[in-house]
């Protein structure tokens, strides 16, 4: 009996076709190139956090604390710079507050060895909670005029697309050369596909950990600017949101195995693109949002049952803790 | 001598009589109004304390009941409908004399309002109701607001064409009551397609993709009718970002303060803000507390409304003084 090789990424593609289609075929102005522009827009910043999703997800963690670190570092940096400090100094500051979280996330999961679904859950509630109740006196921090350089974030566009599109096409090519040329790239594979095993051999596993949940946290930061500019404000009560399920929806629906040591960037655009095309079908047909939650909510329990057979544990890696 | 000393005397009896008695006609309510509100517990349970809503109310009841020895305590749920049950729950053993409360839906406290009224709790709902009534409502009418929204953008668009409705959290007083009052216009002007309806759970970034998609479909949209200034921002933003300005009439509603109301609509952002005076509402809160207080009321011996006075905020009267009030950060 031949062997028919069982891909969830041949799997989520023929899906994405079939749905693409089936909306093109029955929905009238689905198919359209601007409505094709507002829907890749509309899952930009989804996008770009499944990106720095994906690292974390490839190395076997998984970094709940990423919509808190979109949100008040970037809040941040906008109450600074409406209170006069220069803006530079103000996106610095953002950066460097997601820098330290992150630096913080990973050394509780790579040094106090705090499984990573708990270390990100409680430190995503302090980030959020320091924020709300140290920085900000209310939750929606408004974009201030001397901030008005970055507008061209979120707002505009270049040859035809908009900006943020543009945006996360060049967070997947660097994202891509990080995880596919550089040497740290091949350590977080390998890491993901078996901890114990690579730290056998050699490689720097705990700064390795610590770098992968900076790096999530300033990329989450830099989707929080980009989110600001286009909004016109940032809206910390996002961290309440049902946000972070979407961005892991993203990265297990394009069919990196939660288990870790699997996957890339190709399967975050993939992952993007489904959802953006769900998403964008239901609101041109009209359903309302908790109907939206629901159809979601549906997608991402297929997506997972999917994933635990497609990407079954490893019984001789797997940690308790693990996702 | 002796005479002339009596005399004297006697005169300045007289004299001073007049001020005798008056200081004998004491007011005779202070003293009563003074004792029935010292030393109460007001207990303010908003949907969250980080907006300019719950900031305002608090500000006007601070002001309005600490000088007359109440005091208030604040339970923050910040958006989280379970986390403020609990702190409902909560505040039922702690047995304040007042909770005011501002409803995340129609329903979730319904059970614990009725509850708190039965043990001598006075509950006063202010903005958002709940299905159960209780002694005192203070807020706005959603159904006129509702038609105030739609007249506005049925003029505009010149009666016929299409328009969007974002709404908030779909079972919240604020979005089922202003849905009733814009069906209730559009009912009398069949040339109005409403396009899309949809909700976008209070959040700006929502608003903005729906908006987006909207807009992209129906290019030719006149209007958008949204339900609360905080999330249309992205509204806004997904209309401005169309250069659909001058086509597209932009409704919402607030609480009037001034960097989320008057400057957005003085920006063109919004055509039309229906606003709620948030401070008046504030003074409205703490007028209704002390009047319950010092009557003596009980729990289910008497339910009112006070709706707010709405105020439609466009560019003609955005810039006026006191059309808006401003937050202090």
């Amino acid at each position: 009996m031949p062997k028919i090789e069982f891909s969830q990424q041949l799997i989520v593609a023929v899906v994405f076709v079939l749905l693409f289609g089936g909306l093109s075929l029955f929905l009238p102005g689905f198919f359209h190139l601007e409505n094709m522009i507002a829907l890749l827009q509309s899952v930009a910043i989804l996008g770009i956090l499944g990106l720095g999703m994906a690292v974390i997800v490839i190395g076997r963690g998984v970094d709940l604390s990423m919509i808190a670190a979109l949100a008040i570092p970037s809040a941040l940096t906008l109450q600074l710079a409406t209170s006069g400090v220069s803006p530079v100094l103000a996106v610095a500051a953002g950066f460097a507050l997601a820098a330290a979280f992150g630096a913080v996330n990973g050394w509780l999961i790579a040094y106090a060895e705090v499984p990573p679904l708990f270390a990100t859950l409680a430190s995503g509630l302090f980030l959020a909670g320091m924020g709300q109740a140290w920085f900000f006196s209310i939750e929606s921090v408004p974009l201030p005029d001397a901030l008005e350089g970055l507008r061209v974030l979120g707002r505009g566009q270049t040859a035809g697309l908009p900006n943020s599109v543009l945006l996360l096409l060049i967070m997947s090519v660097l994202v891509w050369i990080y995880l596919r040329k550089l040497k740290l790239g091949a350590f977080t594979y390998a890491m993901g596909d078996n901890p114990r095993g690579a730290r056998m051999a050699g490689l720097p596993v705990r700064p390795m950990v610590v770098l992968q949940y900076m790096m999530s946290a300033m990329i989450a930061a830099f989707a929080g600017l980009i989110m600001a500019s286009s909004v016109g404000s940032m809206s910390t009560r996002i961290f309440n949101s049902t946000w972070i399920y979407d961005v892991i929806l993203v990265v297990v629906l394009g069919g990196i195995g939660l288990s870790g040591g699997r996957g890339g960037v190709t399967n975050v655009l993939i992952g993007t693109a489904l959802i953006g095309t769900l998403l964008n079908g239901l609101t041109i047909m009209d359903v309302s949002f908790p109907v939206q939650n629901l159809v979601k909510g549906f997608v991402l329990l297929a997506a997972i049952v999917i994933d635990s057979i497609a990407n079954p544990r490893n019984e001789e890696t797997a940690q308790q803790g693990d996702i | 001598m002796k005479n002339l000393m009596k005399s004297l005397l006697l005169g300045a009896t007289l004299l001073a009589a007049p001020h005798a008695m008056a200081k004998e006609i004491t007011e005779p309510f202070r003293e009563g109004y003074i004792a029935s509100l010292k030393g109460k517990t007001v207990a303010f349970l908003p949907g969250a304390m980080a907006m300019d809503l719950a900031i305002g109310w608090l500000g006007a009841l601070k002001s309005e009941l600490e000088p007359q020895g109440v005091n208030i305590i604040v339970r923050d749920p910040n958006f989280s409908v379970q986390a403020g049950a609990q702190a409902f729950t909560q505040l039922l053993a702690e047995k304040p004399d007042v909770i005011v409360v501002h409803n995340p839906d129609v329903t979730t406290y319904a059970k614990l309002i009725k509850q708190a009224e039965a043990q001598g709790i006075l509950i006063v709902q202010v903005n958002m109701s709940s299905l159960t009534p209780s002694t005192a409502y203070v807020g706005v009418d959603w159904v006129e607001m509702g038609a105030i929204q739609a007249q506005h953008v049925v003029d505009a668009c010149g009666g016929k064409g299409k328009i969007a409705i974002v709404q908030g959290d779909l079972t919240a007083a604020a979005s089922a009551y202003t849905m009733s009052g814009i069906n209730a216009v559009l009912a009398n002007n069949a040339g109005i397609e409403v396009v899309s309806n949809q909700s976008a759970g209070w959040q700006s970034d929502k608003a903005k993709s729906i908006t987006q998609t909207v807009l992209k479909q129906h290019p030719d949209l006149c209007g958008v009718i949204g339900f609360w200034d905080n999330m249309d921002t992205g509204t806004a933003a997904a209309v401005d970002e169309a250069g659909l300005r001058d086509q597209v009439y932009v409704a919402t509603s607030g609480g009037g303060e001034t960097r989320a109301a008057c400057d957005m609509v003085s920006s063109g952002a919004y055509d039309l803000n229906v606003v709620y005076n948030v401070p008046n509402q504030g003074a409205n809160l703490a007028s209704t507390i002390k009047y319950l207080l010092s009557a003596g009321i009980k729990p289910g011996q008497i339910s009112g409304q006070m709706y707010t006075t709405l105020t439609p905020v466009t560019s003609a009267n955005a810039g006026d003084e006191g059309v808006c009030w401003t937050m202090k950060q």
